[in-house]
């Protein structure tokens, strides 16, 4: 308990200087935000009404102060290019993302876990090498270009979706699903191909430990010994790995949803950078890193709780 | 056993090679001047004259593949070194010395973690401006985490080892455990993250000048040549294949590279 | 190996286009200007395709292109412009101009009411105008207001606007939007104006969708019931949604792209009035000396540039107008410097840049336009041993950096059209705030200042074009072409009007059955 107090205080703190390295990264970057959302054509005076709407006549770190202590009180502010409050932004656009990275990250365990045992158990064999080199491809292959290819053989050739169409889940979930399902696919295929490599190197290691050598002299199968023994202790650092493809797959949104054009937060970000939009990249990134931060802890936790020669103090 | 081993090994080895071959090939020859324009030959299939075909603006495809090679293995190594040695140091530090030493850089690389890398990129480029110097470093500072983070484990498993302890028994100093004791021992993961760093280095390139964010125009790149290429999908298919099966295969070798060296290290048993 | 895959590759994505229906197109399809008139089927829903996000819908901020060709549909000034660019009355049913051309009488369009419902009355008009002019605040929003002097009401129908000196392009921009005082504080969220579409909602990054205004003062239009204009930032997935069905019109195609549509669209094309430029930084070194801009000119192969990267389609322009304005294009002028790598490297040695020099282009990396550009420019520069260097910069940079700091020595871009030649020439002012190409030449300045005082229309059109000229000989910038650009959409889709400015008239588009 008194760890799981420490390991929450550290999370705040981590946030913090998340909020921190973005404030500051930002304030380096030369741009002036009415003028990046105006353009070629704006006006001194719509300029100056437009920083006079936005607030950004006070200095950067008199802002961030601000910033800070509206959202100890839970207020995130409000975007600067699209005036509306930051979090019903990231909220509308929360689906899109949430969605990818849930389904890429289901698939990818669902396909990879089968397919890592189904390695190791037919070591060597040819369903191993084949396993081997559907792996090798899948890490190799860039999600975006793959994304492409996804574009014009489902999209264009077969029908089966709508590129550039995105439908949200209360209006049809089979709708939904068919436009979420190909740009996960496209985004899960590296992260297969990294579970299953993790998945089988740990297997492999764990095969060539004592207590394996000790079940199979006691007469246990190999599938037993495989799935009662091996298993439980191969997949810590597979845990750890899913856990750190939480924020690739993030990442990997970014660009999926430009190839996709789909609405999520990744488009939000990458507009609100172009707009040097700072309280909605701040809301942005606080969220993302909020999410990977927090997962990592429950992986913590999991993988100290797996591995017995860990302890929790 | 002997023999997928050696596989993986030789076609590493052997698609690295190739690779490799190509790079310093470029330096001297390319069939055609990388950037030399003829409009009038634009979007010509592969054929004997042009083996990989013409671009959009009648450049010759194999000699921008040829010279982009030079590019990725450039922003490979240097991007792999700064995470390599970046990642051993810190990862060490917190792995051995444990306590508010591992407490704080963990934070900090939870913090580096939690960014989405390509925000990272975004950042940094946007501040730094657009280069491939600036790429390589943004490549490599946000692969830091992920060898230190390899570094650490390691290093918190090994120290518990008896070896170690015995090292210490005798009085080893600290230095001496994690250098001379403990890193080979977490060399060969390492070895694996640099292979694999190498490629996603590559991949990340690819990535961040598909955006129009890495390598300067008309300076040719892989990643930026499948940007160009995917405005002509329909029009000239090939253009989007040369790079991305180059990029694939360069990847796939770097892989293949880094398994078949630890397969050979793990011949200590 | 390598080679094997790739083949393989290749043959399935040859037969994906040939299964995709990537037929040639029927060069017969495309009118141009207009589409054929056919029977109107009222109702409908239109789905168009825009590639910029929303600014500001306050029209009075908006400032990009991007917005103002929405919101056209939404608001409306006094006057405003028809697809021939020239102007009629809308808020106003009638106006009258002094003979000394200082006074303006408006008169108020009889029962014109907001989408609200509300009456517009000569007090939503004072207001409006005030707000832009500044005349209060002493703060205007937009310029070329300026001459103005005072507005006043004759009555509850009648405005008078009364100017300090003559100004030829105050009624262009005297199409600036009427909005209604009361909706004062919500303008941004809850717009409000009297133009033929009301305002539905906004969703950022994604849509904004507007319905028909149903009491709108000009009878028989609009026809559609709703227009949903979609954001889709990149071209080629809005391209494949466009093939997908998912958008009824795809305005601003690349010509190139025309024919991988197939024959199932119905097209519109023509130039834009969009003037491509490479700006040099008149005053920093080198391009401070005549010579070396001149060299520049001799040096860049336009005609190459526009076969490159416009395939061809594309107005070739020798200064800053385009031919779309026809009425004060001065003709001839981009044939003053045709190719001459001999004369570009004379010049370049007189000026004593014998062995060429060193530059950088910067560009604004969202605009592949743009980058292409510069790529086959980078390489024709080299004929003439100047080595320039692609700078790719992000567009927030590139504002503050080249466009208001005007710290570059080259970049590329595209100025859109106004209405008004004094809107597009006016930038080359030498104390002008946006001259950020630092051009300064006293008789230009002074050819600008005499045009707007001047009432007589041959004598003004005669005056922008001695200004053409003048920046042609000066070799003001590099002066690249106005692209061609195709509207197309869905077959049973008619009526598009295409305007020589940004802007999309979604009043006239009809379905045809």
């Amino acid at each position: 308990m008194n760890y799981l107090l420490r390991r929450g205080c550290t999370l705040i703190i981590t946030l913090l200087f998340v909020s921190m390295i973005t404030f500051v990264l930002f304030q380096l970057i030369p741009g002036d935000p009415a003028l990046a959302i105006l353009g070629l054509d704006a006006e001194e005076g719509q300029i100056q009404e437009l920083h006079a709407q936005l607030g950004l006549e006070l200095p950067m770190h008199m802002r961030y102060i601000h910033w800070m202590s509206n959202v100890l009180k839970g207020d995130f502010g409000a975007s600067i290019r699209f005036s509306r409050p930051v979090v019903d932004l990231i909220y509308s656009r929360l689906p899109v993302t949430l969605s990818l990275a849930i389904m890429s990250i289901g698939i990818a365990i669902i396909v990879a876990i089968p397919l890592g045992i189904l390695a190791v158990r037919s070591h060597n064999k040819g369903s191993d090498y084949l396993i081997s080199i559907i792996t090798q491809l899948g890490m190799a292959i860039p999600s975006f270009w793959l994304g492409i290819i996804f574009i014009l053989i489902f999209g264009l050739k077969l029908g089966w979706f709508i590129p550039g169409r995105y439908i949200p889940w209360n209006e049809s979930m089979i709708g939904a699903f068919k436009s979420l399902l190909f740009p996960s696919l496209a985004m899960s295929i590296p992260v297969i191909a990294v579970i299953i490599r993790y998945l089988r190197t740990s297997l492999l290691e764990q095969m060539k430990l004592d207590y394996v050598r000790t079940a199979y002299s006691k007469g246990f199968s190999k599938k037993l010994v495989v799935y009662r023994h091996v298993l439980k202790n191969a997949l810590i650092p597979v845990i750890t790995v899913i856990g750190m493809m939480v924020a690739s797959v993030l990442g990997g949104s970014l660009v999926i949803e430009q190839v996709f054009a789909l609405p999520g937060l990744g488009r939000l970000l990458v507009a609100s950078i172009k707009y040097r939009d700072i309280f909605l990249i701040q809301g942005i990134v606080m969220y993302i890193a909020s999410v990977v931060i927090g997962i990592n802890f429950i992986i913590d936790i999991l993988y100290k709780s797996l591995d017995p020669r860990i302890q929790i103090k | 056993m002997k023999l997928k081993k050696n596989l993986a090994l030789y076609i590493g080895v052997g698609i690295v090679a190739i690779l490799l071959f190509l790079m310093i090939i470029s330096l001297f020859y390319t069939p055609y001047d990388a950037n030399k324009m003829v409009i009038a030959e634009r979007f010509q299939a592969p054929s004997i004259k042009h083996w990989l075909g013409t671009d959009n603006f009648g450049r010759d495809i194999l000699s921008r593949i040829m010279e982009g090679s030079q590019t990725a293995f450039y922003v490979g190594t240097v991007s792999v070194l700064i995470a390599l040695i970046g990642g051993i140091i810190i990862g060490a530090l917190a792995g051995y010395m444990g306590g508010w030493v591992d407490e704080v850089v963990m934070r900090i690389i939870d913090a580096l973690m939690a960014f989405p890398s390509i925000l990272l990129a975004l950042v940094f480029i946007a501040v730094f401006g657009v280069s491939t110097q600036n790429t390589m470093l943004a490549i490599g500072i946000r692969s830091i985490p992920t060898f230190a983070r390899i570094a650490r484990s390691g290093f918190i498993q090994y120290k518990e080892f008896e070896f170690v302890k015995a090292a210490k028994a005798i009085g080893a100093g600290p230095f001496r455990i994690m250098f001379i004791h403990i890193l080979p021992n977490v060399m060969s993961s390492l070895i694996i993250a640099a292979s694999m760093g190498f490629a996603t280095a590559v991949l990340a390139e690819a990535g961040l000048s598909y955006l129009g964010l890495g390598v300067q125009p008309p300076h040719p790149s892989w990643g930026r040549m499948l940007n160009e290429a995917q405005g002509y999908l329909m029009k000239a298919p090939w253009y989007t294949f040369a790079p991305g099966t180059v990029i694939t295969m360069s990847v796939l070798g770097f892989n293949l590279l880094g398994d078949g060296i630890r397969d050979m290290c793990d011949t200590r048993k | 190996m390598k080679n094997k895959i790739f083949i393989y590759c290749m043959i399935a994505c040859m037969s994906l286009m040939i299964a995709t229906g990537c037929s040639s197109s029927d060069p017969s399809e495309s009118k141009s200007q207009e589409t054929v008139e056919k029977t109107p089927v009222e109702g409908g829903n239109v789905v168009m395709m825009i590639e910029q996000d929303m600014d500001s819908l306050d029209p009075h901020i908006a400032a990009s292109a991007g917005t103002k060709e929405v919101v056209f549909n939404i608001f409306e000034g006094l006057v405003k412009p028809d697809e021939k660019g020239e102007l009629y009355p809308a808020v106003a049913e009638r106006y009258e101009i002094s003979d000394d051309g200082r006074t303006y009488t408006f008169t108020l369009r009889k029962g014109i009411k907001f989408h609200n419902g509300d009456a517009v009355t000569v007090e939503d008009i004072t207001y409006s105008l005030d707000r832009v002019m500044g005349l209060t605040t002493g703060k205007p929003l937009q310029s070329g207001f300026e001459k103005v002097e005072k507005i006043e009401t004759a009555d509850d129908k009648t405005i008078i606007i009364k100017l300090k000196e003559l100004d030829a392009s105050l009624l262009t921009n005297l199409t600036v939007a009427i909005l209604p005082k009361k909706n004062e504080g919500h303008f941004k969220d809850q717009p409000i104006g009297t133009g033929p579409f009301e305002f539905v909602s906004y969703a950022p990054e994604q849509n904004i969708i507007i319905k028909k205004y149903k009491d709108y003062w000009k009878k028989g239009i609009p026809h559609v019931d709703e227009v949903e204009f979609r954001i889709i930032p990149d071209r080629e997935a809005a391209l494949l949604s466009f093939r997908a069905g998912e958008i009824d019109i795809f305005p601003r195609l690349p010509n190139d792209r025309v024919e991988e549509l197939g024959g199932q669209f119905t097209t519109v094309n023509g130039e834009q009035n969009m003037v491509q430029l490479m700006a040099m930084n008149n005053k920093r070194k080198p391009f401070d000396d005549i010579r070396v801009r001149k060299a520049m000119n001799y040096a860049v192969d336009v005609d190459e540039v526009i076969n490159a990267v416009a395939f061809g389609y594309g107005a070739k322009l020798g200064s800053n107008m385009s031919p779309v304005m026809a009425k004060y294009h001065q003709e001839g002028l981009e044939s003053v410097y045709d190719v001459n790598i001999e004369k570009a490297k004379g010049l370049l040695k007189e000026a004593g840049y014998e062995n060429g020099f060193k530059t950088k282009i910067a560009i604004p990396s969202n605009y592949p336009f743009h980058v292409d550009t510069g790529q086959v420019i980078v390489e024709q520069l080299k004929k003439v041993g100047i080595d320039a260097q692609i700078e790719l910069v992000e567009w927030g940079v590139w504002l503050e950096r080249v466009y208001n700091n005007r710290d570059y020595d080259m970049t590329i871009l595209s100025l859109t059209g106004k209405l008004d030649p004094y809107n597009i020439l006016v930038r080359y002012q030498s104390d002008y705030s946006k001259n950020f190409m630092n051009y300064n030449n006293k008789e230009y300045d002074e050819i600008i200042k005499t045009a707007i005082k001047t009432n007589d229309d041959k004598k003004r059109v005669l005056l922008y074009k001695e200004a053409q000229k003048k920046l042609t000989e000066d070799a003001a910038a590099v002066y690249i072409m106005d692209p061609q650009f195709t509207v197309a959409m869905n077959k049973n889709i008619s009526g598009y009007k295409m305007y020589p400015i940004y802007i999309q008239d979604m009043s006239s588009i009809y379905y045809t059955k």
